[in-house]
C-alpha cells in the first residue's frame, strides 16, 4: 500500500521546494528552491533528512494533510501546527518533530511573523522531480506534482511507509526575525547610478510590495537615480541581485529569478541574508547596508558553520 | 586627465567609461581588445565582463572562456552561464572565494579568440503561413518589403546563439539582417504560442513555451526546442549555429504530428 499525505483542504499557496535546480542556467532554467533555505535546512536536520530534501513551502497558512501511511514524522519551521487525532486536537510547536499515525490530520500555520513556513517529512517525498530537483517552477511546469502548487485532492507520496518511535526532537533556538537592514555588496552595475542614487539605496527604508512573488521582491519607497539610462545588455543574475528598472524602484531577485536580466543591478544581497528576505511579508520594511565581498563570504561561511553545528547537535541527541 | 587614466586599475575601464572619449587616451594604452572586468555579484557569483556590446567577437571570447572554465573544473564553481557579453561564474562561497577564483581565472583570459569548440549546426523548420505569422504583414509594411521578401531575408542566413534566457530554452539568435531590424512591439502580447519564431531589434528567437512576449511573430516551428524530459532540456546551446528552413502547412502538420509522438528529433552537424 502506498504511503502518502493527502491534501484534504488547502488555503493559500504551497509548493514543494528543495535547494534548487542547479546546473541548467545556461539553458535558461531558473534555479528556484526554497525562499528561506535556512528554515528548510533546519527542518530537514530535525527529521534527519539530508540538507537538500524537498519540503513543503507554504505561505501564511498551510493545507490540511491527512496521513495515509502507517505513520509519518514531520516538523514545521516557522509555524506551529494543529494535529487532529480522532476527535481531539493538539498544538505542536514550531520546530518540534511529531510522529503522526494513519488518519491523523495536520494543519500548519498560521506562520509566526514570517511569510513562509516549511513542513519537512522524515524520508522526504517519493517524487521523481525534473532536471534533478523537486523544486516547483510552475511557469515551466517543473518539479513538484505536475509542476504546479499542491491542491486539494493531491496525494503527496512519501518515501517511507512508516517511521519507528523514538524520542522526538526540537530545533535549537534560532532567530528567524529578519534584520532591519540586510547586507549588500555594491555592483555589478553600480556605475549606472549616481552618487545620490547609491545613497538612496543605502539610506532609505523600503516597503515590500504586494506585487512581490518568488521571482522578485518589489520594493516601494524612494526611487533610485540612474546615471545613464536603465537598459543594459542582458547579463547573468544572482540570488539577491537588486535590479533597478526605469521607475527607480528596486526589485530584489529571489529563488525563481530569471537567469539573465536587462536592468542594471545596483547591488547584490549577501547570500547569508537572502533567506531572511523570503520571510518578509508584503508591507514589511527593509533597508540595505554596504559590505564587502570578503565580509559577505565570511558571513556565509559562519552561517554554514552554525547550520552544521545545529545538525550535529540534533544528530547527537538521537544517539 | 591622463593622470586619472593611469590611476584606473584596468585598461578595460577605459573603453567602457563613456565619460572618457577615446581620443584623449594615449596611444600606448588604447586597447582594441580590452581586458575583461571581473565584477562581483555578491558572494555567490562573479561576472567576467567583456565590454557592453553585442557582437560576435565579444560572444566568441565569452564562449571560449566558458569552454576553458568548464574544462578546468575549478573547485567550488557551481555553474557557468554565458551571456551576450559576459560569463557568469556561480560559486559556492563555503567552498571557494572571489579572491581564489580571480587568481584561477585571470591566467585563463589570454588569447581567447578562436579558442572554442566547433559550433553545432542546426536547421529548424519554420512555417511562415499567415495562420502562424501573426506580424508578418506588419513587419513587411514597416520594412518596405513584401512578406515573401521578409521570409527570404529571415531564412537566408545562419544565426549565432548568443545566449539562452528569458524562458527555459529561449535562444537569442543574431544577427538579424539589418533590413528586418525593428524595435519590440509597443503592445506586448499576453500570450505568444509555443513554437513562435519572432524578431526584435537585431535578434530572432523561438518561444519555447507559451508566454507573454513583445517580439514580432513571423512563423512557427513544429519542433520542440525545449523538453524537461531530455538531458540537456534545451536543444540549442550558446555558440550553436541555426538556420531556418521554410516549410508549408502540410509539412508543418506532418512534423507537428511527429513531434507530438516524440519522434521529431532535430540533428546537428559539426561546423
Amino acid at each position: 500500500m502506498s504511503a502518502a499525505l493527502n491534501v484534504v483542504a488547502s488555503s493559500s499557496i504551497a509548493l514543494l521546494q528543495d535547494l534548487g535546480r542547479t546546473g541548467q542556467q545556461r539553458y535558461g532554467v531558473p534555479v528556484s528552491g526554497a525562499l528561506d533555505w535556512v528554515s528548510l535546512r533546519i527542518a530537514n536536520a530535525v527529521v534527519g533528512n539530508p540538507d537538500g530534501t524537498a519540503a513543503l513551502e507554504l505561505f501564511y497558512r498551510g493545507p490540511t494533510l491527512e496521513v495515509a501511511a502507517g505513520s509519518a514524522r514531520v516538523v514545521a519551521i516557522g509555524a506551529a501546527s494543529e494535529v487532529v487525532t480522532g476527535g481531539t486536537s493538539r498544538t505542536v510547536a514550531a520546530g518540534q518533530s511529531v510522529r503522526l499515525a494513519r488518519g491523523d490530520r495536520l494543519t500548519v500555520g498560521p506562520c509566526e511573523g514570517s511569510l513562509v513556513a516549511y513542513l519537512a517529512v522524515e524520508g522526504g517525498f517519493a517524487l521523481a522531480g525534473d532536471l534533478g530537483s523537486l523544486s516547483t517552477f510552475p511557469r515551466a511546469g517543473l518539479g513538484g506534482i505536475d509542476g504546479r502548487p499542491i491542491r486539494k485532492g493531491d496525494a503527496l507520496p512519501l518515501a517511507l511507509a512508516g517511521v519507528p518511535e523514538r524520542a522526538e526532537r526540537r530545533a535549537p533556538k534560532w532567530d528567524l526575525a529578519p534584520p532591519a537592514r540586510v547586507r549588500v555588496v555594491l555592483g555589478p552595475q553600480e556605475d549606472h547610478f549616481t552618487e545620490r542614487g547609491l545613497r538612496t539605496l543605502l539610506e532609505s527604508t523600503y516597503t515590500v510590495s504586494r506585487q512581490s512573488d518568488r521571482m522578485g521582491m518589489r520594493l516601494e519607497g524612494s526611487p533610485i537615480e540612474h546615471a545613464r539610462g536603465f537598459n543594459i545588455v542582458s547579463d547573468g543574475t544572482a540570488p539577491g541581485s537588486i535590479q533597478v528598472p526605469g521607475n527607480g524602484l528596486p526589485i530584489v531577485l529571489l529563488a525563481d529569478r530569471p537567469t539573465t536580466g536587462g536592468y542594471p543591478k545596483i547591488a547584490t544581497v549577501a547570500s547569508a541574508d537572502v533567506p531572511a528576505l523570503g520571510r518578509l511579508r508584503p508591507g514589511a520594511t527593509i533597508g540595505f547596508e554596504a559590505t564587502g565581498v570578503e565580509e559577505a563570504e565570511a558571513a556565509r561561511c559562519e552561517l554554514e558553520e552554525r547550520l552544521g553545528a545545529l545538525r550535529e547537535r540534533l544528530a547527537r541527541r538521537s544517539r | 586627465m591622463v593622470r586619472t587614466i593611469h590611476a584606473l586599475p584596468e585598461c578595460a575601464s577605459l573603453s567602457r567609461n563613456p565619460g572618457i572619449p577615446e581620443s584623449i587616451i594615449p596611444e600606448s594604452i588604447r586597447v582594441s581588445d580590452p581586458q575583461p572586468r571581473l565584477a562581483p555579484n555578491g558572494d555567490t557569483a562573479l561576472a567576467v565582463e567583456f565590454g557592453e556590446r553585442i557582437d560576435r567577437a565579444t560572444s566568441e571570447r565569452v564562449l571560449a572562456l566558458h569552454d576553458r572554465l568548464a574544462r578546468a573544473g575549478l573547485p567550488g564553481v557551481v555553474e557557468l552561464l554565458p551571456t551576450f557579453r559576459s560569463l557568469m561564474v556561480h560559486y559556492d562561497p563555503a567552498r571557494t572565494s572571489r579572491a581564489k577564483l580571480v587568481r584561477r581565472i585571470e591566467p585563463l583570459l589570454d588569447r581567447l579568440e578562436g579558442d572554442r569548440a566547433a559550433a553545432r549546426r542546426w536547421t529548424i523548420p519554420v512555417c511562415y503561413d499567415p495562420a502562424f505569422a501573426l506580424d508578418l504583414d506588419e513587419v513587411a509594411a514597416r520594412t518596405s518589403l513584401t512578406p515573401a521578401e521578409v521570409i527570404a531575408h529571415h531564412s537566408s542566413i545562419p544565426y549565432h546563439v548568443y545566449m539562452i534566457g528569458f524562458l527555459p530554452g529561449y535562444p537569442y539568435l543574431g544577427d538579424l539582417p539589418q533590413r528586418l531590424a525593428l524595435p519590440r512591439r509597443e503592445n506586448p502580447r499576453t500570450q505568444v504560442p509555443a513554437g513562435s519564431v519572432a524578431i526584435a531589434t537585431t535578434m530572432t528567437a523561438v518561444y519555447t513555451l507559451a508566454s507573454p512576449g513583445g517580439w514580432h511573430i513571423l512563423g512557427r516551428t513544429p519542433a520542440a526546442l525545449w523538453s524537461q524530459h531530455r538531458d540537456p532540456p534545451a536543444v540549442l546551446a550558446p555558440g550553436d549555429e541555426v538556420r531556418f528552413a521554410p516549410i508549408d502547412r502540410d509539412e508543418f502538420a506532418r512534423l507537428a504530428h511527429r513531434a507530438e509522438a516524440g519522434e521529431l528529433e532535430l540533428e546537428s552537424t559539426s561546423a
